[in-house]
C-alpha cells in the first residue's frame, strides 16, 4: 500500500522536477522574450480567454438546461456534451474539419457567403479550444445549479419576483463561485490544447501557432526555448491549481 | 492489509515489466542468434517521406529472413534525431537530409551512405483552384503548409524558394511536423498548395494535383542512411542497410518515385 502510494507519487514528481532542472536559466528570459515566443504567448493569451467567455456565454444557459429542465434525452445531451472530455483532441481536430472545412457544406458556405474561413485562422484556434474546453466549465456549473438549495429561488418566486429576476439576482450568484471555478478550469485546458488546434487551426506563426505548439515545433531546434514555455505553462496550471485550491485541495 | 500489499508488489512488477518490455525494441535474441540466419527485432528510425518504401522494403527483408522482424519509426528527420540523441532505440537512422545524419555523428558506426535522392514537388488540390504555376504564386495564393523550418522538407522548401527569388510571408504559412502533415493540410485541411517530395505527390494520387518546379530552382533531397552503434544486434542492422542498398531496395525506391544517389 505505501509502496504503490510512493511510486505513484513519485510518478507524478520526478517529470516535474525533470523540467525545472533541465531548464537552462542563463538563457530564460531571452528565451521567453523571443519576438516567436511573445507572439506564442500572446496568441494563446487571447484564444484561450476567448474560449473561456465563450464558455460562459453558452456554457451558462446549457448547465441549465441540462441541470434542472425536464426534456427527453437529457442524459442523452449531457453524453454528447461531455464526450470531448474524453474524446483525444485529435479526433475533434479532425470533426472540426470534417464539419468546417472549406470542402464541407458549413464552411464552404460560410466562406461563400460570408466570407469567413474558420480553418487556418485564430478564430479556429478559439474553435477547437472551446470544443474541448467547454464541457469542463459545463460539468462544474452544471453541478452547482443541481446541488443549489432550491428554497431561496422558490421564496423570490413567492415573494412576485419573475422568473429572470430570480435567475440574476439569485441563481446566478448562488453558482457565482463555480462560474468562475468552471471558467478557470476551461481556460487552462483551453491553454493547453494542442492536438484539435494543430489539426483544425494549423500551426501558423503568430495567427494560429499557440504555446503548446510553440513547444512542439521548438523542442527540435532549440530545446531551450522549448523548456522555458513548457515552464510557462507549468507555472500557469500551478496558479490554477492555488486559485481552486478550495475547491479541490481542502480535506473531506 | 498483506493482501493489499502483495496486490501493490505484483502492480508495480507488471508495470516495470511493461516499461522495460517498451525500451527493448532494438534488442535482439543473442542466444539464438548464430552465423548464416539472421534472428531477432530491429528497429528502423525513418524519414517520414520513406514511409511507402520503406514498408515495402522491410516485407521484402522479412521474406528473405523469416526469423526477423522490422519495427519503423517514421517521424521528420529532425524529430527522428532528437528522438535518437534522447536514447530512442534505433538500430538503423534513414535521414532525409545530411544535416540532421549529421547530428548523429557521434552515434553511427562508419560513414552514412547516400541511397536515395528525391524533388521537390509543389502541389495543390485536384482542380488547382487558385491556378498555381509555380512558386512565385504561393505567395499570395492563402495559406500554403510547408514543413517546420527545422525538418529537411521545410529546409530543402526554403532553398527553393531563395533560388526562385521568392519571399513567403511566414503568416500565410501552416508548418507540419513532417512532410506527412504538410501534405495532410492539403488533403484533408484547407492549405491552397503545400512543397512536399514527388514521392508523397505520387502517393496522395488523384487527392491533390501537382505542379513540377523548374529544374533549375529545384532542390534534391539526398537521403543518407546508417548503422547506429548503440545498436544491440550490428549484424542484423548492417544486413538492412545492404538490403536498402541491393537491387531489392534499390527496385523498391524506384517504384515510389525515389531517383537513384549522384
Amino acid at each position: 500500500m505505501a509502496l504503490a502510494t510512493a511510486v505513484a507519487l513519485a510518478f507524478f514528481v520526478v517529470p516535474l522536477i525533470g523540467i525545472v532542472e533541465r531548464a537552462n536559466w542563463s538563457t530564460i528570459w531571452s528565451d521567453l522574450s523571443s519576438e516567436e515566443a511573445r507572439s506564442a504567448l500572446r496568441l494563446s493569451l487571447l484564444c484561450s480567454v476567448a474560449a473561456a467567455g465563450i464558455s460562459i456565454v453558452l456554457g451558462t444557459p446549457l448547465a441549465w438546461v441540462l441541470a434542472r429542465a425536464s426534456i427527453p434525452g437529457r442524459s442523452l445531451m449531457r453524453g454528447v456534451v461531455l464526450l470531448p472530455m474524453v474524446l483525444p483532441p485529435v479526433v475533434g481536430g479532425v470533426a472540426l474539419l470534417s464539419a468546417f472545412s472549406l470542402r464541407s457544406p458549413i464552411g464552404g458556405w460560410l466562406d461563400d457567403a460570408l466570407g469567413i474561413q474558420l480553418t487556418y485562422s485564430p478564430v479556429g484556434s478559439v474553435l477547437a479550444e472551446t470544443f474541448v474546453a467547454m464541457p469542463f466549465y459545463v460539468i462544474t456549473v452544471e453541478a452547482a445549479f443541481r446541488t443549489m438549495d432550491r428554497r431561496y429561488e422558490e421564496t423570490a418566486a413567492g415573494l412576485g419576483a419573475s422568473r429572470a429576476t430570480v435567475f440574476r439576482r439569485v441563481t446566478l450568484p448562488l453558482v457565482l463561485p463555480s462560474v468562475v471555478g468552471g471558467a478557470v478550469l476551461a481556460w487552462a485546458r483551453a491553454l493547453g490544447e494542442f492536438g484539435a488546434t494543430i489539426t483544425f487551426a494549423g500551426n501558423i506563426e503568430g495567427r494560429t501557432r499557440t504555446l503548446p505548439l510553440a513547444v512542439y515545433l521548438e523542442l527540435e531546434s532549440n530545446r531551450d526555448a522549448a523548456v522555458a514555455l513548457s515552464l510557462v505553462l507549468l507555472v500557469v496550471s500551478l496558479a490554477v491549481m492555488v486559485s481552486l485550491r478550495d475547491r479541490w485541495l481542502a480535506q473531506p | 492489509m498483506t493482501r493489499l500489499r502483495l496486490h501493490a508488489v505484483v502492480l508495480f512488477v507488471v508495470i516495470v515489466a511493461a516499461l522495460a518490455g517498451c525500451g527493448s525494441g532494438s534488442s535482439s535474441d543473442e542466444s539464438s542468434a548464430y552465423s548464416g540466419t539472421l534472428e531477432g527485432s530491429l528497429s528502423v528510425s525513418a524519414a517520414a517521406s520513406l514511409r511507402d518504401a520503406f514498408d515495402a522494403i522491410g516485407d521484402g527483408f522479412t521474406a528473405a529472413n523469416p526469423g526477423v522482424e522490422v519495427v519503423f519509426n517514421f517521424d521528420s528527420s529532425s524529430n527522428l534525431a532528437t528522438q535518437i540523441l534522447e536514447g530512442a532505440p534505433a538500430g538503423v537512422f534513414a535521414s532525409a537530409d545530411e544535416a540532421n545524419m549529421a547530428r548523429l555523428a557521434g552515434e553511427v558506426d562508419g560513414d552514412p551512405v547516400i541511397f536515395a535522392r528525391n524533388e521537390l514537388v509543389i502541389v495543390t488540390r485536384p482542380d488547382n483552384p487558385a491556378g498555381i504555376s509555380g512558386l512565385v504564386d504561393l505567395a499570395d495564393a492563402g495559406i500554403i503548409s510547408l514543413c517546420g523550418e527545422e525538418v529537411p522538407c521545410g529546409r530543402y522548401a526554403a532553398e527553393a524558394f531563395v533560388l526562385a527569388g521568392v519571399t513567403i510571408d511566414e503568416s500565410k504559412v501552416t508548418r507540419g511536423q513532417n512532410v506527412t502533415a504538410t501534405l495532410t493540410a492539403v488533403t484533408e485541411g484547407d492549405a491552397v498548395a503545400a512543397v512536399v517530395y514527388a514521392t508523397d505527390a505520387i502517393a496522395a494520387g488523384d487527392a491533390v494535383e501537382w505542379v513540377d518546379i523548374p529544374t533549375e530552382h529545384d532542390v534534391l533531397a539526398s537521403y543518407p542512411i546508417g548503422v547506429l552503434a548503440g545498436a544491440g544486434d550490428s549484424e542484423l542492422a548492417r544486413a538492412f542497410v545492404d538490403f536498402v542498398l541491393g537491387p531489392d531496395g534499390h527496385a523498391v525506391l524506384g517504384e515510389h518515385g525515389f531517383l537513384p544517389p549522384a
